[in-house]
Formats: C-alpha cells, structure tokens, sequence
C-alpha cells in the first residue's frame, strides 16, 4: 500500500468508526443521568449544566470493564456507577476531559475506551478493513487482468476465423456482466 | 493451487475461532503490570486503629487479594490462600473491597483469616486505583513497590503453583 493510501486510510478509519459510534450512541443514548445535580447551590444553573453534559459525554466514551460492551452511560453495573461518580467529581475538582480519560486509562488500560486510539496494538483494527478491501480489490483485477487475456487471445482467433473485429468495442463477451 | 488457497484461508480461520475460544475475553492485561502499586493507606479490618498501606510494605515482595464477604468465589478461595500463603511462608494482605466490616469479620472468624492484615476499602476507591474489575483479584508486588502480576478470579491450589507463586519469586 502507497504512503499516500495510508495516510488517507489513517485519516478515514477513526472518522468513519467514530461516525458510526455517533449513530449507534444517538440511538442507544437515553436521557442523562438523573441526581446528579449536587455541586453546590451557590453554582449557577449553567454551570452545572455544563458539567452535567460533560459527564454525560464522558461516560459515553468510556466502557463499563464489567460488561464490556456497554459504555459507563449504558451499564447498571456497581463498578459503573462508582465509575461515572469518580468522573463526576474529578470534573468538580476542574480536570479537563482528557484527564478524566487518562486516569482511566491508567487503571484500566486503552480497553476502557470505547473508540480504541490509534497505537501500534490496533493499527491492524483501524487498516484492517481497508487492508480486505484493498486485497479484494486486488484479487479482482488480477482475476479481470487474466480473463482479459484468455478473452483477447479467443477474439483474436474468431477475427482469423470468422467474424470482422470491431476495435471500437474490444470488450469481450466473457468479462462483460450478464 | 486452486482448492489450495480456500483450504489454507480455511484451515487459518478455523485455528483464529479454536484459540478464541480457549481465550476468556473477560482476561484482560491488568494497565498497572510493571508500574508502581497504587499508594494507599486505610483502616485495617482486624484492628481499625491501625493503619495498612502500600508505603509500609514497600522493601519485600507480598501479594494482595482483593476480596469481599458478599462475593462466593472469595469465600471459596479463602481456605486455599490460608492454607497455601501458610505453607509457603508468602507475606498476603488482603484489601476487603466495599464491604460491610461486621460481614467481613464474621467470615474470617467463621473460616479462618487468610491475611497477615486486610485493608478496609468500603467506597472501593482503592478498588478503582487497582483497576479492579471483579472480586477476588490477586496481584504480586515486588520489593521496589511494583505490580508484577495480577490474576483474575478464585485462587486454585494449580493457579498458585503456576503463576503467583513463580510470579513472587521472580519478584524478590
């Protein structure tokens, strides 16, 4: 594969995957979390808002090692719930989103996030779909290339027995979809 | 060559399914193997005015099994660990993962305690910094104070022998 095809295929995977992370979380997602609102009651309404929306975003990134394929948002599980507290309180204390995540992390290893990161462990996860598809494409033409000849080679003994050959259409009939 | 390549396509998807089904895909490398212990300092079961933290074992290799009265597979386990940690002179702390402490003391007074001290962690925090994901947990800890291995369910007498105890010993 050309430098240049896996630098646009580096680009595309984690766009695509997290497109279709975007589609199955809008669909799963339901309301945020209720009772989380206790920061304290001189914090404007905003504010809280906007951390409860973070939480809420967080816990959707990150997965319930319980259950494994459910994100902290999804799951029931203990572990979840004192997962999401741990996130809700870090937020409190001023961490920035990417902190959160860190710590997570840090304890439970790049599995906890549900979008897998582009590391040497998973280069095979994000290229390996192109990688077929690549293959595919390959196997094809190589197949098209080979039937080609055997078509051009059979034309060529028709146009010495029989039938004048049109070079406008030097397509042969057995490549061609029925 | 042309039933070669199905075959061969064929023969490696099979091996791919047989060894993933030997695989638990619950296992998954413990994030701390290799790093510092996660510091920690909380009450002891056994006697709440003293304190048990990661500082003060620092210097021998010792192992800690993460437990919970409330949870079957530990209290399946606890007679082996006795029994096993006894024989081999292993230093085993245990840290009782959000627990009730009568509960606790009632099940090691009922079949004996497994550890030289168990620390009490009843919000699970500690919990959380050790990656835990379920009870019991067992992880090695060598003498400069860093994670050496970590098995994931009860502790067998085979487990012990295989992994933890050689795990120890590669970590004095």
């Amino acid at each position: 594969m050309s430098a240049r095809l896996r630098l646009a295929a580096r680009r595309l995977a984690p766009v695509a995957l997290s497109a279709l992370i975007a589609l199955t979380a809008s669909s799963a997602s339901g309301a945020p979390e209720a009772g989380t609102a206790t920061v304290s009651a001189a914090a404007p309404a905003a504010a809280i808002a906007e951390l409860e929306a973070r939480e809420s975003r967080l816990a959707h990134q990150l997965r319930c090692v319980v259950c494994q394929n459910q994100t902290l948002a999804e799951s029931n599980a203990p572990l979840a719930a004192d997962m999401r507290q741990a996130i809700r309180e870090q937020l409190r204390d001023g961490r920035s989103d990417a902190e959160v995540v860190a710590f997570f992390e840090a304890r439970y290893g790049a599995f906890v996030r549900y979008s897998p990161p582009w590391q040497p462990s998973t280069w095979l996860l994000w290229t390996g779909p192109f990688l077929l598809l690549g293959a595919g494409l390959a196997a094809l033409a190589a197949a098209l290339h080979r039937r080609g000849a055997f078509a051009q080679g059979a034309a060529l003994d028709a146009l010495a027995d029989e039938a004048p050959f049109d070079p406008d259409n030097d397509e042969f009939e057995e490549g061609r979809p029925a | 060559m042309r039933y070669l390549l199905p075959l061969l396509l064929f023969l490696g998807l099979a091996l791919m399914l047989a060894l993933g089904l030997e695989r638990d895909p619950r296992a998954l490398p413990s994030a701390l193997l290799d790093r510092p212990v996660p510091v920690f300092e909380r009450p002891v079961l056994e006697d709440p005015g003293q304190q048990l933290g990661s500082a003060a074992l620092r210097g021998q290799p010792w192992m800690l099994n993460v437990w919970a009265s409330w949870c079957e597979p530990c209290r399946q386990e606890l007679p082996a660990l006795r029994q096993l940690s006894a024989r081999d002179g292993v230093p085993l702390y245990g840290l009782n993962y959000k627990d009730r402490d009568d509960a606790a003391r009632a099940l090691l007074g009922a079949v004996g305690n497994p550890y030289r001290a168990s620390a009490i962690d009843a919000d699970g925090r500690v919990g959380l910094d050790f990656g835990v994901q379920g009870v019991p947990e067992t992880f090695v800890i060598d003498a400069r104070g860093r994670v050496r291995y970590r098995h994931q369910g009860p502790v067998t007498a085979e487990v012990w022998r295989d992994k933890l105890l050689p795990a120890l010993k590669a970590a004095r």
